[in-house]
C-alpha cells in the first residue's frame, strides 16, 4: 500500500527535518449521530437483559433476574419501556434521512460514497477484503462507510422493523389480529425471539469485535463516542475517503477538536461498561444452550 | 320424689336432722332406698376425698419418678370428674393399696373407640395410649370444650406432637407433616381465624380409625380423595367428577390426579397465590408432557416462569381446573365456540382471529403447522448462517490485522519483532 504509507509519512513528519505538528481530529459523526447510538445502545442493553430472561425463562440466571428485579412485571415494563424509546429514536432518524433527501435536497443520501446504501464497490471490497485476510491480494481502500459498517447499519434497520412489528403485534395482540390471522400471533413470538437473539449475538460478538475490539481500534474505538478521530486513524481506515477531501481542498472543513480528557474518559466508562454488560449477557445467552 | 332432688343432696339434710324415727311403712321402704342411696354416693364423694387425701399435690412421684399427683380441681371439672378413683383404677380396693397399678384399660368403658384403634395405624396402646391425644388422664374435658387437646382449634398441635421435625413419626420414617400442614390455607384458617370448620387432621384422616392411605378403605386412600375433601368442598367436587379426570377415576383409571395431586396433601396454598400458580403448571406437564412442551415454547409460559405481579394463562384458566373437559365437549371452556369468552378473560376485545392464536403450536412439527415450522426453520437458517459468515470473517480479519500490526511494529524497531 504505497500510497497509504506516503500519506502516514507525510501526516508524522510534513515537512521531514520540522518537530512534527500537533496531532489533528476529523469529525466523524455529528452530535445527533451520536446521540442515537446512545439512545441506541442503552435501549438495546435493557431490551437484551430484559429480553433474554424472557426467552430463556427456564434457566437459573433468568429466575434469577427477574425474582430480583420484582418478576417479570418489572421486567416487561422495562423491556415495553425502552421499546418505545427505541421506536421514536427509530422514527426521528427516518423523518431525518427523508427530511434530508427530499427537504434539503441533499444529494448522496441514497447513492455515492457517503451514502448507507450498499453498491458494487461495497460486494468487491468484501471480496478483496476477505482475499487479504488470506494473503491473497491488497488490503481494499475504504470509503466513508465500509460495507461491514453499512451492514451494521442495515440489520439494525431491518432488526428494528421486524423486531419492532411482531413485537408491537404481541403488545396489542387483539388489535394486530384485527387484520392479521391468528397464527400470525404464534409467529411473531418466533420472530421476535429469534431476530432478537441474532440481533444480541450479533452486537455482542461480531460488532464488538469488529469496531471496537479489533487491532488497529482496541480497546475501544472512541469516534462514535468523541465524533472525532485523529489524521492517521482517519487516513488509515478510511483512505478514500481522506484523499478525496484532501483532493478537493475539504479537509479543512472537516477539522474538529482533540476531545478533552473528561470526555475521554466519559466515553470509556460508558463504553466499557456497555460492552461488559454485553458480553455478560453473551456468555450468559451461550450458557442457555451449552450448560 | 324426683331424681333431680335426690341429685341436690338437699333431702339428706331432711332426713339427718329433721326426720322422725322411721316406721315401716312404704314410704319407710322407699326412704331406706333412698339412704342406700345416698350412703353410696357419699361414699363415692368420700372415696375421692380419700384419695385426694394424698394425691392432691400435685408434685406427688413414685418410686420411679412418675407424677402420680392429681390436681383436683381440674379433675373436678373434667369429663370423668363424676367418677371414683377406683371406677378406672379397678385393682384399688382398699387403703393403702399396692404400689404398682395396673396400667388403666380406657377401654372398659369406651368398648367402640378402642375397637376402632385396634385396627388402625396407631393401634401399638404403648407407643399411642389415649393420653397422647387426649391428654392428661385426669383433665380430660369434651371436645367441644376449648381447653380440649382434640378441641377442633387444637387438634393439629396434638397430632403434631408426633408428626413434626423431631416428632415421633420421623423416627418411623414419616414425613414432618405438621409444618405443612399449618402453612396451608387449612393450617391459616385454623390457627389465624379460628375456624372451626377449616380441615385439621381428622377431618381428612378420621379420629380413632386412622388407616394409612394404601388402605383401600382409608378416606386418604387415592380413589377416596376426591370424597374425602367432597365432604367440605361439595361443588369442587361435583366439577370433578363432571371433568374428564373424574370420570376416569369413575370407570376405574387410577392414573388420574386427585385433589391431593394437584393441591398436595398437607401444604395446600391459596389457589390464586403466585407461589401455587408458579408450582402448578409442571403438575399437569408431569402426566401431559406434550403439552406442556409446547406451552414452555409460548409467551404465557415464558412470562408465567418468571414469576412476578402479573398473571399470564396457566393451564386450568383456559381448560378449567375440576371441571376439564374435553376440547370437542360444547361446554369445553377450549371448545372453539367458547375461545373468544374464554381468551377474553385476560385479553380485552379477543376477537374470531384473535382466538385463533394456538396456545400449544408446535414449531418443530411441519405436518400441524407448516406455516411456523418453516418461519422457524428461515429464522434459524438467517441466525446460524449470519452468524457462521460473520466470525469466519471476524476471525480471520482479527489475526491478519494482528499480523500486519506485529510487523509493522517489527519493521520500526518494536517489542513484536
Amino acid at each position: 500500500m504505497p500510497d497509504q504509507e506516503q500519506i502516514q509519512a507525510q501526516i508524522v513528519a510534513p515537512d521531514g527535518e520540522q518537530a512534527p505538528a500537533p496531532r489533528r481530529f476529523f469529525k466523524r459523526f455529528n452530535p445527533g449521530q451520536r446521540y442515537m447510538h446512545a439512545v441506541l445502545f442503552t435501549t438495546f442493553l435493557v431490551l437484551a437483559a430484559t429480553g433474554l430472561p424472557m426467552r430463556f425463562s427456564e434457566s437459573i440466571w433468568a429466575r434469577g433476574f427477574a425474582g430480583l428485579v420484582g418478576g417479570f412485571g418489572t421486567i416487561l415494563f422495562f423491556h415495553k419501556f425502552c421499546a418505545l424509546a427505541l421506536t421514536v429514536t427509530f422514527l426521528i432518524h427516518v423523518k431525518d434521512i427523508f427530511a434530508r433527501a427530499f427537504v434539503h435536497r441533499e444529494k448522496g443520501v441514497f447513492w455515492g460514497y457517503s451514502s448507507m446504501v450498499a453498491n458494487l464497490k461495497d460486494a468487491r471490497d468484501l471480496f478483496g477484503h476477505m482475499r487479504w485476510f488470506v494473503g491473497l491480494g491488497p488490503r481494499p481502500q475504504f470509503d466513508r462507510y465500509s460495507y461491514w459498517e453499512k451492514f451494521d447499519y442495515w440489520a439494525v434497520f431491518w432488526g428494528m422493523i421486524v423486531i419492532g412489528f411482531s413485537g408491537y403485534a404481541m403488545w396489542f395482540a387483539p388489535f394486530f389480529a384485527t387484520f392479521l390471522p391468528g397464527w400470525a400471533l404464534n409467529a411473531a413470538l418466533v420472530i421476535h425471539s429469534d431476530e432478537g437473539l441474532l440481533a444480541i449475538l450479533f452486537i455482542f460478538s461480531i460488532h464488538f469485535v469488529n469496531t471496537h475490539l479489533r487491532p488497529g481500534s482496541f480497546p475501544m474505538d472512541m469516534v462514535i463516542f468523541t465524533g472525532v478521530e485523529s489524521e492517521e486513524e482517519f487516513a488509515h481506515k478510511r483512505p478514500l475517503e481522506y484523499q478525496r477531501l484532501v483532493r478537493e481542498g475539504k479537509l479543512e472543513a472537516k477539522l474538529g477538536e482533540a476531545p478533552g480528557t473528561w470526555q475521554l474518559n466519559f466515553s470509556r466508562v460508558v463504553g466499557f461498561t456497555a460492552i461488559l454488560i454485553g458480553l455478560t449477557l453473551l456468555v450468559l445467552t451461550l450458557s442457555a444452550y451449552f450448560i | 320424689m324426683t331424681d333431680a332432688e335426690i341429685e341436690t343432696g338437699a333431702l339428706k339434710t331432711v332426713w339427718f336432722t329433721a326426720g322422725p324415727p322411721p316406721r315401716i311403712t312404704r314410704l319407710g321402704v322407699l326412704a331406706a332406698c333412698l339412704a342406700a342411696l345416698l350412703l353410696t354416693l357419699s361414699l363415692h364423694l368420700q372415696a375421692q376425698t380419700d384419695c385426694l387425701a394424698c394425691h392432691a399435690d400435685t408434685s406427688m412421684q413414685d418410686s420411679a419418678g412418675h407424677n402420680i399427683g392429681v390436681d383436683a380441681g381440674k379433675f373436678g371439672s373434667s369429663i370423668h370428674g363424676g367418677l371414683k378413683c377406683s371406677d378406672c383404677h379397678a385393682d384399688i380396693k382398699e387403703y393403702p393399696h399396692p404400689e404398682h397399678l395396673k396400667k388403666v384399660q380406657c377401654s372398659t368403658c369406651h368398648a367402640d373407640q378402642a375397637a376402632q384403634l385396634t385396627g388402625s395405624v396407631h393401634a401399638d396402646s404403648k407407643e399411642h395410649p389415649c393420653t397422647s391425644c387426649h391428654g392428661n388422664a385426669h383433665e380430660i374435658v369434651v371436645k367441644s370444650d376449648p381447653r380440649s387437646a382434640v378441641y377442633p382449634l387444637n387438634i393439629p398441635r396434638t397430632c403434631g406432637n408426633c408428626h413434626s421435625n423431631n416428632g415421633m413419626a420421623q423416627k418411623h420414617g414419616l414425613a414432618s407433616v405438621f409444618p405443612n400442614y399449618i402453612d396451608s390455607i387449612h393450617g391459616y384458617a385454623l390457627s389465624k381465624e379460628g375456624l372451626l370448620v377449616a380441615a385439621n387432621c381428622q377431618s381428612c384422616h378420621g379420629s380413632h380409625n386412622i388407616l394409612s392411605r394404601n388402605n383401600p378403605q382409608s378416606p386418604t386412600f387415592k380413589t377416596n380423595i376426591p370424597n374425602t375433601c367432597g365432604n367440605c368442598h361439595a361443588k369442587i367436587a361435583a366439577d370433578y367428577f363432571n371433568g374428564v379426570h373424574g370420570k376416569a377415576l369413575t370407570a376405574g383409571n387410577k392414573n388420574v390426579p386427585v385433589c391431593s395431586d394437584c393441591h398436595t396433601a398437607h401444604a395446600i396454598l391459596q389457589p390464586t397465590a403466585d407461589a401455587f400458580r408458579s408450582q402448578s403448571t409442571p403438575i399437569c406437564g408431569s402426566c401431559h408432557k406434550d403439552k406442556f412442551s409446547t406451552y414452555r415454547d409460548t409467551f404465557h409460559s415464558q412470562l408465567g416462569s418468571l414469576g412476578g405481579y402479573v398473571q399470564t394463562a396457566r393451564c386450568w384458566d383456559c381448560h378449567d381446573a375440576h371441571e376439564v373437559r374435553p376440547t370437542a365437549d360444547p361446554l369445553s371452556p377450549v371448545n372453539s365456540a367458547n375461545l373468544i369468552s374464554t381468551c377474553g378473560k385476560c385479553h380485552a376485545g379477543a376477537n374470531k382471529s384473535f382466538v385463533q392464536y394456538q396456545p400449544h403450536a408446535n414449531a418443530r412439527n411441519r405436518k400441524l403447522n407448516p406455516a411456523l415450522y418453516f418461519i422457524r426453520l428461515f429464522m434459524n437458517l438467517l441466525l446460524v448462517g449470519t452468524l457462521t459468515f460473520f466470525i469466519i470473517h471476524t476471525i480471520l480479519w482479527l489475526i491478519r490485522a494482528r499480523y500486519d500490526q506485529i510487523r509493522k511494529k517489527a519493521a520500526q524497531g518494536g517489542k513484536h519483532a
